[in-house]
């Protein structure tokens, strides 16, 4: 066995005490004991310096990411951060995941979700009061989301890897009996250049994991960083060009049986025949189970290859008694009902709205509807997992963006102790935010419940991912707004209704529901222009589809909406839409000057370019990152459009890996730009129609535009990076479609209006 | 490493067998010649760097080479490839090193979450060993069928550039930056 000290608390305590606005709420969790993770879990020769450090007899030195690697490259990031403070390079390391724990949770996500301008200090609304209160029993939860891994790491991490450090350099000294500060660290040992002498961490590492570990720490300053601001090889590259299994759908044991499920197409829906014998007739299948969870209710099946069990859930051909058809027409008359009731919560009210346009004719009055479908995650890797249910312990071996969830989750539906669950979190084939939710997980452990202790890799086909979502929910709005007589922007009045991503998660994690959900106006109500009249409302329909985070959530909707819509107010008034935007974005100089960026990167003229071609722009500020995009398309063969260049400038403060934070952005362009171009999730008759690629599309090779990205950093505070290069691609691409064609698109996906190359 | 007949399946001793290469090794398979060769290599090879993505030739991340050419390995069913020489991500190494286009994608740092990568380097290996320097348009041709839902197309257009010797200017580099303040 390992040895891990048991003092982990006082780490975690100074580890957060600068994060800022969150820090009454982190205090009170970093007050609570937390569990150490590798007690009772460490190979023989390991020893744990604190729940990020491991180093083991043979010098390996182990960082734990308590992050989900899904592309963000956070293992190589959030590593860098503590490799900095030990003085090793990211080839002389290794990176794992976390396991699935308490200690590892996300901060960041707290503070975020209050409506804080992040460069103030305080600012806390009553209205958002419930949410913080919501927020703080998510503390615990170790959720890679929200864009905020590096963020929530950026001070606890490099504080472990000093912490590390210093008691490392401290159980030095006293073997040599001199003072910790003359002392120096290089090339993973401790040296005193007055001996001269070294000795390797791997000699310290069992005596230094017993000791009191040192807390009083600084981590290092940035003029001393070596890694920290530079582009890194990441550490996940190799194994993922060399095809070595990393994925969840990678798992094998000797004895591991295969699955697959087949759920009911709504939560709702009801098993109401199925034809089972059918199923258990082809050769290599072991059994058809009944799954019942939070999710909704269906069949797992338990056979000898996926191939088998796929061949089976088509035999098995089940039928749903659907509690509430559902379709399009449905959908229509919840938004019209959501509408008609008028009201929903107010994000926003600056001035006097109602006095504005009360004595308007219609005339005098700008107004448009926006609508947007709902949409899939479509990560490659299908949903999975990998149960054992053996000896009364769970293990569940996945790619998944919140273990701590998956484990209580569970656990519960065992019935066992969550001590007695373990999550091995695996890579992730994309997350998007779909493996934030744990729905593959608990079908997994509910079938390997009936297996005889014997592994069962469970994979969804792509028809079942596809219409087994926790989707981007569909919006529609009703925007109005009113000039100033110089060809400002007087007033603007949003409603925005869609079903409440909040209020759908806390269902399934058995929470009730609580106040405004503020990503149901993100990207609009929290935006930094500042017209003198500002209102945003959120009419809210409750409907069958359950919805989820999607990357950049309520932004990817409500940019769309917001920015077209500002667009629509320059062309009335006769303004260029970057000059608009710049006079609505009063005292945020860093936004201010993305744009001026993006626009010189474009040699943006108002939208024009070339004889056939027309440019678009969009900005905007999530996850507290500024983006500006500007996206040129032209006209080709047969009237078809092609999206031409996309040029990006973003801030997001301190930037730690340039080269991840610029794939980050070009990824989420590109992200965006498949979903304004051509994806849609529609209903009928209770269920999702789509179901695999060639009816829920994205973006290919030859339609990939080139990409420029361009950072600048005078954001005093950092940003997210994961999410924030969505929002602005869809409106900007839909501005430029109508600068190219006079045409105003306000319905995605924009294929249902024209043809893009 | 691979077994002969010797994988637990349900034909296992009787009714077919099928023959064939697999980075080199020759291989003996009692599995239904209906399977198709993805979910041999994988469930029954243990070959998992090859990936499952769609099932209907959609999306590319199941492409491996079956005798030079790259193929939908989701959509081949085993039986009829009898004799194929087939080459999966697993078998590209030279000699423990990578292969030349692996080198160009670790250059470039082309993946992110990395479930498509081993489609789209066979993909690229097919079509630089057919046409070594291929343009644009050829380029287009042979990878459109690969999805990438991280958006890392201008990663792997500069990676097979490389691979190919083609000078390119950096997709994406620090000349455009705002100088940093201060």
């Amino acid at each position: 066995m390992g040895k891990v000290g048991t003092i982990t608390r006082r780490t975690l305590l100074i580890g957060t005490a600068t994060i800022g606005a969150g820090v009454a709420f982190v205090a009170w969790r970093a007050n609570q004991p937390l569990e150490n993770p590798f007690v009772g879990n460490l190979s023989d020769g390991d020893n744990a310096l604190n729940p990020f450090v491991l180093i083991a007899e043979d010098g390996t030195v182990t960082i734990v990411v308590p992050r989900a690697e899904m592309g963000q490259g956070v293992m190589t990031t959030l590593a860098a951060l503590v490799a900095e403070e030990l003085d090793l390079d990211l080839s002389e390391i290794a990176v794992i995941h976390g396991p699935a724990s308490e200690t590892y949770y996300n901060s960041a996500m707290i503070t975020s979700a209050l409506p804080v301008e992040p460069w103030k200090e305080s600012m806390v609304s009553d209205g958002f009061r419930q949410i913080a209160e919501v927020a703080s029993k998510m503390l615990g939860m170790q959720l890679t989301g929200g864009s905020t891994s590096t963020r929530d790491a950026f001070d606890r991490m490099r504080i472990a890897g000093a912490c590390a450090r210093e008691t490392l350099k401290a159980t030095a000294a006293e073997v040599w009996n001199v003072d910790r500060s003359t002392l120096e660290t290089d090339g993973g040992a401790v040296i005193d250049r007055s001996g001269p002498r070294s000795v390797r961490y791997a000699e310290l590492a069992a005596a230094a994991a017993l000791r009191e570990p040192i807390t009083d720490v600084q981590p290092r300053d940035p003029s001393e960083w070596k890694l920290l601001g530079r582009s890194q090889q990441r550490v996940d590259v190799p194994s993922k060009v060399k095809g070595s299994p990393i994925f969840g759908i990678d798992m094998s044991f000797p004895d591991m049986l295969h699955g697959t499920v087949a759920m009911g197409p709504m939560p709702g829906s009801k098993p109401r025949d199925a034809d089972r014998n059918a199923a258990l007739a082809i050769q290599g299948v072991r059994a058809v189970v009944p799954i019942s969870s939070v999710y909704g209710e269906g069949y797992g099946i338990i056979a000898d290859s996926t191939w088998t069990a796929f061949k089976a859930r088509r035999a098995l051909a089940p039928e749903w008694e659907n509690e509430e058809p559902f379709g399009a027409s449905e959908l229509d008359a919840a938004f019209q009902a959501a509408f008609d009731e008028g009201g929903g919560d107010v994000h926003r009210n600056d001035g006097d709205i109602d006095r504005v346009f009360a004595d308007l004719g219609d005339e005098d009055v700008l107004s448009a509807e926006y609508s947007v479908p709902a949409l899939a995650h479509a990560t490659m890797e299908p949903m999975n997992a990998t149960a054992r249910f053996k000896d009364g312990v769970l293990d569940i071996w996945c790619g998944n963006q919140s273990p701590t969830l998956v484990r209580k989750s569970c656990a519960e539906a065992l019935e066992i102790d969550e001590a007695d669950c373990r999550v091995h979190t695996t890579m992730l084939g994309g997350g998007f935010g779909r493996r934030a939710e744990f729905d593959f997980a608990l079908y997994a452990s509910l079938m390997a419940a009936r297996t005889d202790g014997l592994p069962v890799k469970v994979t969804w086909c792509r028809e079942e991912d596809t219409r087994h979502d926790l989707y981007r929910p569909p919006a529609k709005a009703k925007c109005r707004a009113r000039l100033t007589d110089t060809g400002g922007l007087e007033a603007i009045d949003m409603q925005l209704a869609s079903p409440s991503v909040m209020a759908s998660l806390m269902n399934r994690m058995g929470f009730s529901s609580f106040g405004p959900d503020a990503t149901m106006s993100e990207g609009a109500a929290n935006q930094l222009y500042k017209p003198k009249n500002f209102r945003v409302s959120t009419p809210e329909l409750d409907i069958p589809l359950p919805v989820g985070f999607w990357r950049s959530v309520g932004n990817s909707n409500n940019a769309f909406i917001m920015e077209c819509f500002l667009d629509e107010v320059a062309h009335a008034a006769g303004r260029d839409p970057l000059e608009l935007r710049l006079e609505l974005l009063a005292d945020f100089e860093p936004a201010k000057a993305v744009l001026r960026t993006v626009a010189e990167m474009a040699n943006w003229q108002g939208g024009k370019s070339g004889e056939n071609s027309a440019q678009g722009l969009a900005f905007c500020f999530s996850f507290n990152t500024s983006v500006a995009q500007i996206v040129e398309v032209s006209r080709g063969q047969d009237d078809r459009i092609a999206i031409d260049k996309v040029w990006c400038a973003a801030d997001c403060g301190l930037v730690l890996d340039p080269a991840i934070v610029r794939a980050q952005l070009s990824g989420g362009i590109v992200f965006g730009l498949s979903a304004a171009m051509m994806q849609e999730i529609t209903l009928k008759d209770g269920a999702v129609e789509q179901g695999n690629f060639d009816s829920y599309p994205m973006m290919r090779y030859h339609q990939c535009p080139e990409i420029k990205v361009a950072l600048s950093r005078r954001q005093t505070f950092m940003g997210g990076i994961g999410e924030p290069g969505v929002p602005p691609a869809a409106p900007a691409l839909a501005n430029a479609v109508a600068a190219l064609t006079g045409e105003r698109i306000r319905t995605l996906p924009l294929n249902k209006s024209v043809l893009f190359a | 490493m691979i077994c002969e007949c010797k994988v637990p399946g349900p034909l296992q001793g009787k009714e077919y067998c099928v023959d064939f290469t697999i980075n080199g090794q020759t291989v003996e398979l009692d599995v239904d010649p209906e399977m198709p060769l993805l979910w041999a290599l994988r469930d029954v090879l243990g070959l998992t760097g090859t990936k499952f993505g769609c099932g209907i030739a959609q999306c590319g991340v199941c492409t491996v080479i079956v005798d030079g050419m790259a193929r939908r390995s989701c959509v081949t069913p085993i039986g009829p490839i009898e004799g194929a020489e087939i080459t999966t991500i697993e078998g590209l190494a030279i000699d423990g090193k990578p292969h030349p286009v692996q080198q160009a994608w670790i250059d470039e740092q082309v993946p992110q979450c990395g479930y498509c990568q081993s489609g789209q380097i066979m993909s690229a290996v097919a079509l630089l060993t057919e046409i070594p320097q291929p343009d644009e348009e050829q380029i287009a041709g042979a990878m459109t069928g690969n999805y990438c839902r991280c958006g890392t197309y201008p990663a792997i257009r500069a990676a097979i550039l490389r691979a190919s010797g083609q000078a390119l200017s950096p997709v994406i580099d620090d000349a455009e930056d705002e100088p940093v303040r201060g």
